[in-house]
């Protein structure tokens, strides 16, 4: 397979120093508040970046900060000045008058060894004032993860939050007729781009996870006829069982230090437990023993805590137990069947799929089971995932013959289709690339 | 919305509604011996057949959302097909469990697995050697029927009986 994230680790980062003014003191220019219903966007004046690559890279980091919906792009056309120097002070005035908050000017040159250099300025125009400036060298097949880069940098500086940008989201793309689905193993860049598939479509493969640190996901194949959870090394094409059960193992993810695989095992009753393996001893714990579908297990962040969905209570409801299967608890009492709880990157929420009414929602609740919100209801739509900042949820939604993937903030606003040539689902989010 | 539509318009829902014609009919006759099976209802299939499993005996039962019990039309389906297994023990038997698309993938998984034990039990209960018969799961991953509505949850609530060729 060909390689797809080690040329990633060549890019270099460095920070430009402020021109002309003195460094501002960090200051969010938009604030963040999943309580308040509607952030007005902030209107940002993006140019193009200087260099024959340069509109490439600033459209792309212009669609990134329009698409997490705290963005408002100007169109260029309103734009009075014509940036001649991107490292020179621009005339503030000239954006004030067309609201522009902030101003992002920057460039992109091929170095003499073949690598690229991108470069980027933030300026508050209203303090008159640069807030940040770095740049990147990168290889040539690299240049949207630079832009992706670009853009977290912005992101952060401008709402005191780390970026989700330069992600990648592994996912099962879905195309033929609806009785006779091909899925296949895919992975894409957070905004659509750079699609490759990890797998041929001759077995049906589900629910994908990315490794919290290693360029490797678990997920579960019928190749073997029976189906089971196996790990992939993203790199080297390299395959693996998890474990030698008898029966089905489904539900796979990993535990937040990336040495364990929690997962569900098919016992001979017909009922579903829960179980961690840790990958290097291989020794497998069980945590759940009831009778009863016990499945999608998460754990918290902390690795302290697991939260899942069990059906003993009568229908499917939400649970958390220690890590040791200790005190077992359900969290969700809401009108309604609820499945896929997933922990936040921050600890403080559970996202999970609610079916009530004839509706899928996608909705998160604190940890203990409180301030239950849903953020999105369709006719059938589940299974989010979490960006890694903990603020945008991802999911896949069936509508018109097929599903398709979907982003939404945490206040529940801004739903965005994610573009696939196929139908997509089971998305989940990379961490951070390194 | 088009969900009525597209389901009348749909060749793959009126050939479904055919064949459960053709074993809702088949199995308004109890056969009494093994001369009986196949010679009348759809006809033509060899007596201890696949094709006479599938279409005089019944290959598949349904449930009731969210539910893994054997229903009474189920009940009486698996009795024929465990007295048709007992009589030609030359083949080995997968239990699939299926379910519809309305609930989430991984439960569904586990669902579909426990449509299947349910039925391998009931088969097992039956006279059914338990060495003969595997089950697996494919939840909301192989619909039968491909509409939006109730008329097609029902029918991909599942569990099939499939003859694995001769067996042991």
């Amino acid at each position: 397979m060909k390689s797809i994230l080690k040329p990633l680790l060549t890019i270099a980062a460095m920070a430009l120093g402020m021109t002309a003014v003195a460094t501002l003191p960090a200051r969010a220019l938009v604030e963040i508040n999943v309580n308040k219903g509607n952030v007005e966007p902030l209107p940002i004046a993006i140019t193009d970046f200087q260099g024959e690559l340069g509109a490439q890279i600033s459209d792309i980091v212009s669609a990134d900060l329009k698409r997490s919906g705290l963005f408002a792009p100007i169109d260029k056309g309103a734009f009075i000045e014509k940036i001649a120097n991107p490292d020179a002070q621009p005339r503030f005035d000239d954006w004030k008058v067309i609201n522009a908050q902030a101003l992002v000017t920057g460039s992109v040159a091929k170095e003499a060894d073949g690598r690229i250099r991108a470069q980027y300025r933030l300026w508050d125009t209203f303090a008159g004032q640069q807030m940040s400036g770095e740049q990147f060298f990168a290889n040539d097949a690299n240049q949207r993860r630079v832009a992706h880069i670009i853009a977290d940098a912005i992101y952060e500086r401008l709402t005191g939050e780390k970026g989700y940008f330069d992600t990648r989201v592994v996912f099962i793309d879905e195309s033929g007729a609806k009785n006779a689905r091909k899925k296949r193993l895919a992975i894409m860049d957070q905004d659509g781009a750079n699609v490759r598939y990890l797998s041929d479509g001759k077995s049906i493969v589900l629910t994908p996870r990315f490794s919290p640190n290693r360029q490797e996901i678990t997920y579960m194949s019928y190749e073997s006829g029976q189906p089971r959870v196996y790990l992939l090394q993203i790199e080297t094409g390299q395959r693996e069982l998890v474990g030698n059960f008898p029966g089905m193992t489904f539900a796979p993810r990993f535990s937040p230090d990336g040495q364990k695989v929690i997962m569900s095992l098919l016992r001979d009753d017909g009922n579903s437990n829960i179980f961690a393996m840790d990958l290097r001893s291989r020794s497998t714990t069980r945590l759940t023993n009831s009778t009863a579908i016990d499945t999608s297990p998460s754990y918290s962040p902390d690795g302290s805590k697991v939260v899942f969905t069990s059906d003993r209570g009568g229908r499917a409801q939400i649970y958390v137990m220690g890590a040791d299967g200790s005190g077992q608890t359900r969290i969700s009492f809401g009108d309604g069947v609820y499945s896929t709880p997933v922990w936040s990157p921050r600890g403080d929420l559970v996202a999970f799929t609610k079916q009530t009414g004839g509706e899928f929602q996608i909705g998160v609740m604190k940890t203990d089971g409180s301030g239950e919100r849903i953020l999105s209801s369709g006719f059938q739509q589940e299974g989010p995932t979490w960006a890694p900042n903990g603020r945008v949820l991802m999911f896949f939604r069936d509508s018109a013959g097929g599903p398709k993937l979907v982003s939404v903030d945490l206040t529940g606003r801004n739903e965005q289709p994610i573009p696939t040539a196929n139908f997509a689902s089971d998305p989940a989010w990379s961490p951070l690339l390194e | 919305m088009g969900r009525i539509a597209a389901l009348t318009r749909n060749p793959a829902m009126i050939a479904l509604i055919a064949m459960l014609a053709i074993t809702g009919c088949a199995s308004k006759k109890t056969p009494n011996s093994a001369g009986d099976l196949g010679l009348n209802g759809a006809g033509a299939a060899t007596p201890g057949s696949a094709q006479d499993f599938t279409v005089n005996i019944g290959d598949r039962i349904f449930f009731d959302t969210d539910s893994t019990s054997i229903r009474a039309d189920a009940q009486t389906t698996l009795s024929r097909q465990a007295q048709w297994l007992n009589q030609y023990k030359q083949y080995a038997i997968v239990v699939e469990g299926h379910a519809d698309e309305r609930g989430t993938r991984e439960y569904n998984l586990a669902l579909g697995a426990r449509r299947a034990a349910a039925t391998r039990d009931f088969l097992v209960a039956r006279g059914v050697s338990a060495s003969r018969l595997k089950t697996i799961s494919y939840g909301k991953e192989r619909p039968v029927a491909v509409c939006d509505d109730i008329s097609c949850w029902s029918q991909n609530r599942r569990a099939v009986t499939t003859l694995s060729g001769a067996g042991s």
